[in-house]
């Protein structure tokens, strides 16, 4: 095989080529999807499988390249999904606004959250993560301006691009999710081959080699939580769109915090398509045993999913991805 | 050979909970020499090179670098002032491959990713690792990531080099390797400090070398002084007989 400067850089430019072909081929098939799936229920389990895959790439950002566990997104997912609604019902803000609204709140909220945790060792971080996001769901059931326990209804209005609103059509939701799917995909592969993202990888392998080797080890979490923290909250302002109505239990419930992570542990924690290939086993298989094994209140779907990772973990633990073969480590 | 003192321990000491396991070290590294760090098993030479990057806090002591006083400098800031260290059991980032780990090392100088690449490149080159350099870190052989270590280390181009017995555990051909290793980096201009636990293969390396035993320093000088430094004979012949 040969080696040196020249031959290092040629073949990564080759893998890097490769890879975006891969990735274009397969978000232009799903963009084309919905042509070919016309059952509304079909394209409703679609649209949850991209929101559910693009949620999980970014947790994937902290919890798979940084290594830092979060048991708690669905707290940034509310926070995307209460500054859209508040601000569109509120004060006719376009969810567009709100959904950038939404994820600044969430960045701040996650640094916040990191500043104290990020420098406690080992399992305080998930622990943390998981008792302030059931905090902010109590918080969020008994805070009136925001509609309380009993949520915030979205106006009926015309179908638009402009408001997210369409009464029957799934397509469009179908788009906005592949499209957050794209760009939280796109912000993993870039900054994973930044220094940031080598910095990440770093951390969750060998946080005392990595601080030996110049790595800012609590920088490094910080800007990964705040990443992933953005992604998490836009998504959350779609989810809400999709729903038009919200309440604490539908959009923060510990449920999101593990459906988040789920996915990218399924398929490949820390690799860019981990999280769509969990995401693509998950979600259509909660949503068929919900359709005829009963309603969602039984959470039998969750010990479903449990079963499921705890299995692939048991003889897979780097995911389903790994079954497909490699040529060789990417250099 | 040896110009102005790169790094200056003073009284230096560290002490876990009960255990002391440095104890008013002071010596100094000239620029440019390579110096051997000898001594017994549990004799405090890891927890004296982690106290010279960063990786622990000294208890009492100062330690400085180039002219500055670095004791509390945290060990990324110490890294980018030209501290390198390999860690003597070796600590790769395995899910990544042997390249990408040394482009963590060279990070440190450059941002831009492909710089970083060529710089990783021509460092693997330069250790002998480059034919590996696609495979991942966690399927090296032992020597391999002795070697890694110290590519990953000599990608943040340091002025001092740390070396924690990464000679340790080879066979005779691979330590003779490891032997040229080390002269064609102190060739570079960097300073090396070297652990070795065998005096046959460090002596001859060496310019001078510092013995510790418990904590303190024993002897310090040029090997042939050492070697018949009667406390460093009876520290040493002392552990021979406690392992035999
Ligand atoms: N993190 C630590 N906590 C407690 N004791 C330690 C720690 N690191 C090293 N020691 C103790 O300090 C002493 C010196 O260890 P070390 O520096 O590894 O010696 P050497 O590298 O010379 O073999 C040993 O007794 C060891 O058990
Ligand atoms: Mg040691």
């Amino acid at each position: 095989m040969p080696h040196g400067e020249a031959a290092t850089a040629e073949s990564f430019r080759s893998a890097r080529v490769r890879r975006f072909l891969v990735a274009a081929l397969v978000f232009a098939a799903l963009a084309l999807s919905p042509l070919a799936i016309r059952s509304v229920y079909l394209q409703n389990v679609l649209v949850l499988t991209l929101l559910y895959a693009a949620v999980s790439q970014s947790w994937n950002i902290l919890g798979g390249y940084c290594g830092q566990i979060s048991l708690g997104h669905g707290l940034y997912f509310g926070i995307g999904a209460y500054a859209t609604s508040v601000l569109f019902v509120t004060w006719g803000i376009l969810p567009w606004g709100g959904m950038i609204v939404g994820g600044v709140l969430a960045v701040a909220v996650a640094l916040l959250i990191g500043y104290p945790c990020f420098r406690l060792q080992g399992h305080y971080f998930a622990i943390a993560t998981l008792v302030i996001a059931q905090s902010g769901l109590v918080l969020m059931q008994n805070w009136d301006f925001v509609g309380a326990a009993r949520g915030i209804q979205w106006p009926f209005g015309p179908d638009s691009w402009w408001t997210l609103q369409f009464a029957r059509a799934k397509t469009p939701y179908i788009e906005v999710s592949l499209a957050l799917l794209v760009a939280s995909w796109l912000a993993t592969v870039l900054i994973g081959e930044s220094r940031w993202g080598y910095w990440w990888r770093a951390v969750k392998d060998d946080a005392l080699a990595a601080e030996s080797l110049g790595v800012e080890v609590f920088r490094s979490k910080m800007a990964a939580a705040g990443v992933s923290a953005f992604f998490t909250a836009v998504g959350g302002g779609v989810y809400a769109a999709f729903l038009a109505y919200i309440d604490p239990d539908a959009v923060m419930s510990f449920r999101f915090s593990l459906l988040f992570a789920l996915p990218a542990v399924l398929g490949g924690i820390g690799t860019p398509w981990g999280p769509l290939v969990g995401a693509a086993v998950l979600v259509p298989l909660g949503e068929f045993s919900r359709s005829y094994l009963g309603g969602s209140g039984s959470g039998l779907d969750l010990v479903i999913y449990g079963a499921l990772v705890m299995a692939v973990a048991l003889a897979r633990p780097q995911g389903l991805l790994s079954l497909v073969p490699r040529r060789r480590a990417a250099p | 050979m040896s110009g102005a003192a790169i790094l200056e321990l003073a009284s230096v000491s560290k002490r876990f909970e009960g255990l002391v396991a440095n104890s008013e070290v002071s010596f100094s590294v000239a620029e440019g020499e390579i110096l051997g760090l000898i001594g017994p098993n549990g004799a405090g030479k890891s927890t004296l090179f982690s106290l010279i990057a960063g990786a622990l806090v000294p208890t009492a002591g100062t330690i400085r670098f180039a002219g500055a006083d670095i004791t509390a400098l945290p060990a990324p800031e110490r890294c980018r002032q030209g501290i390198g260290r390999t860690f003597q059991v070796p600590r790769s980032f395995d899910s990544m491959s042997v390249l990408e780990n040394v482009m963590v090392g060279s990070f440190v100088r450059s941002s831009s990713s492909s710089a970083a690449r060529a710089k990783a490149a021509a460092v693997l080159e330069f250790v002998g690792l480059a034919p590996r350099a696609a495979s991942f870190a966690g399927a090296l052989t032992p020597p391999e990531k002795r070697r890694l270590e110290v590519a990953r280390a000599l990608a943040t181009e340091p002025k001092l080099l740390l070396l924690d017995e990464v000679l340790a555990g080879l066979t005779p051909a691979e330590a003779r390797a490891g032997v040229d290793l080390v002269r064609a980096i102190r060739a570079r201009g960097i300073t090396v400090v070297m652990v070795e636990h065998v005096m046959e293969i460090v002596m001859p390396l060496v310019d001078r070398a510092v013995v510790l035993d418990i904590g303190r320093v024993l002897a310090v000088g040029s090997p042939a002084e050492v070697v018949r430094n009667e406390a460093v004979i009876a520290a040493y012949l002392g552990e021979r007989h406690r392992a035999a």
